[in-house]
């Protein structure tokens, strides 16, 4: 792209998005809610950003504002310096070959009805882009699939698979902004390892920057460099992964760090393999930032 | 590309087969009226009256002289027209109306699906007497009004198959990938209301059926000296103690032939449904 390295991937300064609740009473105005309040971050170039946060506290509605996909009440939304929170979406075509989305239910972020070759060309179809029986054979491979998989409808693959057909159709486009929405939240544990493992290769590959939301701090520190945490619409504490899993400021920090599983949860029921997996995990992270 | 292309080497279901041959039936049937018939049709002829099946007359003759099974061969055309039309209007007036009604979440979404509901409360045969009396009891002007009083069937199911669609990340997917609501609606929203489209318009065809027969039972739609399964019914009823197999062949006609869409279009569903797909 022509920006200079300067110009950071995403910055969002002072973004809100309101939603009104549907009216209660004759009365009395439509309650609003607060999804998103006064979000302030900059994420550089090539930077692993993780937000994390329970549910409802506004990580997809934000997703979804930086990905062009709803438009904030206030505040701004720049990405690789240009505008998205203004923008209709007829003129986002831009973006949508600089920022590309990952989602949670790898059940329903395919259609059923498409192939997997259709799945993962529709960011170059929308594009204009026509024939790309090469291109989606190159995407399959790069994420681990063999080419055959193109022939293939989405419920022929399991979950782990159909993430990385995601993944591949994410790539398609050639995007610098990876977003991943919860990808591994809806798999088993036993193929998250696997998954991450691919989004961490995938971001390393193709020099992309990555923002990564997940209710989950241990699966976010897998990936990783600096964590937002977010809370009723807030950004409550953000820093280094390993400064906040170390050092938490925030007490509701501290709350989440609480809650992610150890030992004891294994003793609790937690079979083998989680136990294996998590061993093998963090011994990755170790070898990661050393 | 097709669906249909795609579902080819999939097992066949029970429903599929039976419906199938049944709705293959009224086809060749109505095909075979073109070229041959045993009599002239709508003739009457220099024979007895109220004979009961025999060689010369495979299912009789009726109270006119005229040669039932003649009537039958020509009347599945008229069944057939009747449900192509109804079908048609209603299908293609009402499947992107439920579209457009599931994709644009403002106003125009509400007033599309109000306007349904005001068109929902017209009973569909008060509609087409309502035409008939308009515009004359013709086959084409009952069916019209048959097909536009079955609009609102055809958009509400599309709507609500489409609201699901609309919520699934497949759609966010493609909106993220930069699709225009159209493409979105061509590819991704219509293959996935196909099945209950499909199902609907089976549904649908039969109750087409059944109206013409109805209207013509009334005298309303398909006039005198055109062959239609509904006249012919409508015609036996006088005679149906001393004559019974006059209201009985046409009624057992009607009654195959609407199964036979039902259980076609259940079938069809399963088929296309690549979900449903062996491995």
């Amino acid at each position: 792209m022509g920006e200079g390295t300067g110009t950071p991937a995403v910055e969002l300064r002072g973004v809100s998005r309101q939603f009104r609740r549907r009216r209660t009473s004759l009365l009395t105005p439509a309650p609003v809610v607060d999804a998103v309040r006064d979000v302030s971050v900059t994420v550089a170039r090539g930077e692993r950003f993780g937000i994390v946060g329970e549910s409802g506290s506004g990580k997809s509605t934000l997703l979804r504002l930086v990905s062009g996909l709803d438009q904030p009440t206030a505040g701004e939304i720049l990405v690789e310096g240009r505008p998205v929170h203004d923008q209709p979406a007829r003129r986002l075509g831009w973006l949508r070959e600089t920022l590309q989305l990952v989602f949670q239910d790898p059940m329903s972020s395919l259609d059923p009805r498409m192939r997997v070759r259709d799945i993962v060309a529709e960011p170059l179809v929308a594009q204009g882009r026509h024939d790309n029986r090469e291109r989606v054979h190159e995407l399959l491979e790069a994420v681990g699939m063999s080419a055959e998989a193109a022939d293939r409808y989405p419920h022929q693959f399991s979950g782990g698979q159909r993430q990385r057909i995601s993944v591949a159709r994410a790539l398609a486009p050639g995007p610098d902004i990876l977003v991943a929405d919860e990808p591994v939240s809806a798999l088993d544990v036993s193929v998250r390892a696997q998954v991450l493992n691919l989004i961490d290769e995938v971001v390393d590959g193709f020099d992309l920057t990555l923002i990564f939301v997940s209710h989950d701090l241990s699966v976010v520190r897998h990936v990783c460099d600096r964590v937002a945490v977010m809370r009723r619409g807030e950004f409550v504490e953000v820093a280094p992964t390993e400064q906040l899993w170390n050092d938490p400021q925030h007490p509701y920090t501290q709350q989440l760090l609480a809650a992610v599983p150890d030992l004891h949860g294994a003793l609790a029921g937690r079979t083998a393999r989680d136990l294996a997996a998590d061993v093998a995990r963090r011994g990755q992270d170790g070898a990661g930032t050393g | 590309m097709s669906e249909v292309g795609r579902a080819w080497g999939r097992r066949l279901n029970p429903s599929l087969v039976v419906g199938g041959v049944l709705v293959t039936a009224i086809v060749v049937l109505a095909l075979v009226s073109y070229v041959w018939t045993p009599w002239p049709p709508m003739r009457v002829l220099p024979v007895e009256a109220y004979q009961t099946p025999n060689a010369e007359h495979w299912l009789g003759t009726d109270r006119f002289r005229r040669d039932v099974f003649t009537q039958i061969l020509v009347g599945a055309r008229t069944t057939l027209y009747v449900g192509l039309v109804a079908v048609g209007v209603a299908a293609v007036v009402g499947v992107p109306l439920g579209i457009l009604a599931a994709m644009s979440p403002g106003w125009l979404g509400q007033v599309v699906m109000r306007t349904n509901d005001v068109l929902l409360a017209f009973p569909a045969l008060l509609l087409a007497i309502m035409f008939a009396a308009l515009y004359g009891g013709s086959t084409r002007v009952a069916m019209i009004a048959i097909g536009i009083a079955t609009i609102p069937a055809f958009a509400r199911i599309t709507r609500s198959g489409a609201l699901g669609v609309m919520k699934s990340e497949y759609v966010v997917a493609a909106r993220a990938a930069g699709r225009s609501p159209l493409a979105i609606a061509w590819r991704h929203v219509l293959p996935n209301v196909a099945g209950l489209v499909i199902v609907q318009a089976s549904v649908s065809f039969a109750i087409a059926i059944l109206a013409e027969a109805a209207l013509a039972y009334l005298g309303l739609g398909t006039p005198t000296g055109q062959a239609s399964w509904g006249r012919m019914l409508y015609e036996a009823q006088t005679t149906l103690r001393s004559a019974p197999h006059l209201a009985l062949v046409p009624g057992a006609a009607i009654a195959l032939s609407v199964l036979g869409f039902n259980l076609f279009g259940d079938g069809l569903r399963d088929w296309l449904d690549p979900r449903l797909e062996r491995r």
